[in-house]
């Protein structure tokens, strides 16, 4: 029986689950929840989720949120490749190590560029100074700092030979800056050798796939009503600003 | 096994109130964080991003809270209770899941309510603006209420019937502004009820124990003002009220 992920790909978690359940053949049913149109408040999806994020996933009776969360049950349930969580002690602390790390640092510091960088400025049409602008992207420097040097170093992978969920939550989260238009990858080769070691392994359609929703997004700024991310405005600002 | 630890933080306080409840044995290296010794060199040598906890196992060095816990959990899986990390598919994926929410909301929070109640002052040299501190114990109150609506609805625990990590890690991250004078519990009974029952599970001596440094933490302010270091501090803790 298929799992139902309700998603939305311009959500970095959303992605991570979407190519796990793909690349791992998991049948499976995407509910799409566009959270531009505010679909997460409304009442269906409420009763999936109080907390009203995605990604989520339905199974049978079953309701999860959390994408580490819905990985790890999924990983499980599956029974998938054991590089994707080794049961190896260390290799296995590694992984929950980057998935605990990650929270507070490239997720938050990625998607706070994002929305400073494009969203807030071309959507809600409010101006970000430069200074606010100028330390964001310091910060995420920072936090692509520790995941060379504290998480990579001189392995292929976050946890060693081969590509695991930290690294998929990794770059899915790296891909957001990156799609308001600031190439993360630029004079950092170690980044750039790694992502093309994590495309590979995920295979480069299935990569190009997920992404393309969000890196069209400033084309899709360009044309999008503003109007429609009014409800979140003070939430959102308040947020990251 | 040893662990770096400064029980002013919750996520030290959870790492050894597991340790302590399952009977793993540790070795205490105590960091004081107010003092700056996460700042010194030799504990840069033990974690380049100088925070705690941080779990030496031989030569085997682990960050992160959550790691940390899940690692002890495993390590002694066969000898341990099976509620603390259930092998049950959905009880794990529900642990899972209060692990990964708690950072941005219950931890992130917590911690902002404290920071400001307790360090913003001296660091800052004034006092609290309203509409921040307002806007802290908004922000708070709705996590607590995520957490009674969504993870505890009408269980005892988290998960159900038993105490696992889940339960470990929300009760210090609430302990922290209640330190500072919010008493969060006030008028929520559901929550209440559910930290006695957090607190009789691991042992209402333990629990005291592990709080006794937090609880104290009004004399804080007056600690650092003495303390010799604080100029070196004050830049390092600014970053925090940005």
């Amino acid at each position: 029986m298929a799992v139902e992920l309700y998603l939305d790909l311009l959500s970095q978690p959303c992605r991570s689950v979407l190519i796990f359940a793909k690349k791992n053949n998991i049948p499976h049913e995407v509910r799409n929840i566009s959270l531009m149109d505010g679909e997460q408040y409304g009442d269906h999806f409420g009763k999936i989720s109080l907390i009203r994020k995605v990604p989520a996933l339905r199974d049978g009776d079953f309701t999860l949120t959390e994408s580490p969360a819905i990985l790890l049950y999924l990983a499980q349930k599956f029974q998938t490749p054991e590089h994707w969580y080794p049961a190896d002690l260390q290799q296995r602390a590694r992984i929950d190590e980057y998935l605990s790390w990650q929270h507070c640092a490239i997720r938050l510091h990625g998607s706070k560029v994002f929305w400073l960088k494009l969203m807030i400025p071309e959507v809600l049409h409010v101006e970000v100074p430069k200074e606010k602008m100028e330390a964001a992207v310091e910060e995420l420097s920072g936090s692509l700092k520790l995941l060379e040097e504290k998480f990579l170093q001189d392995r292929p992978f976050i946890a060693g030979g081969h590509i695991s969920l930290a690294d998929l939550v990794a770059i899915v989260e790296v891909m957001q800056p990156v799609a308001a238009g600031l190439d993360v990858f630029e004079g950092r080769p170690k980044l750039n050798a790694w992502r093309d070691r994590v495309q590979a392994a995920i295979g480069k359609e299935l990569f190009d796939e997920v992404h393309q929703n969000i890196l069209g997004s400033q084309e899709r700024v360009k044309v999008m009503d503003g109007s429609k991310l009014e409800f979140s405005k003070a939430k959102i600002l308040n947020f990251f600003m | 096994m040893e662990l770096y630890l400064d029980l002013h933080s919750q996520p030290c306080r959870s790492v050894f109130l597991l340790a302590k409840a399952i009977g793993i044995p540790f070795e205490f290296k105590l960091v004081e964080l107010f003092a700056g010794q996460q700042y010194s060199e030799e504990f840069g040598k033990i974690n380049v991003m100088r925070k705690v906890p941080v779990m030496k196992d031989g030569s085997f060095v682990l960050t992160e809270s959550v790691a940390i816990l899940k690692y002890m959990l495993q390590k002694h899986s066969s000898s341990l209770a099976d509620h603390w990390y259930p092998a049950d598919l959905q009880q794990r994926a529900r642990v899972n899941e209060y692990l990964s929410w708690q950072h941005m909301n219950l931890r992130a929070h917590g911690s902002k309510v404290f920071l400001l109640k307790a360090l913003f002052p001296v660091i800052m040299g004034s006092e609290v603006p309203k509409e921040k501190m307002d806007a802290a114990v908004q922000d708070l109150n709705q996590s607590l209420q995520m957490l009674e609506d969504k993870f505890l609805q009408n269980k005892p625990f988290i998960v159900g019937d038993k105490i696992s990590v889940a339960d470990l890690v929300a009760i210090v991250e609430i302990i922290q502004p209640v330190a500072t004078g919010l008493d969060v519990f006030e008028g929520r009974q559901k929550l209440t009820a559910w930290r006695e029952r957090v607190k009789k599970a691991l042992g209402e001596k333990l629990f005291a124990e592990a709080h006794e440094v937090i609880m104290k933490v009004g004399s804080l302010p007056q600690q650092m003002q003495n303390n010799s270091n604080l100029e070196m501090l004050k830049p390092k803790f600014q970053k925090l009220f940005s």
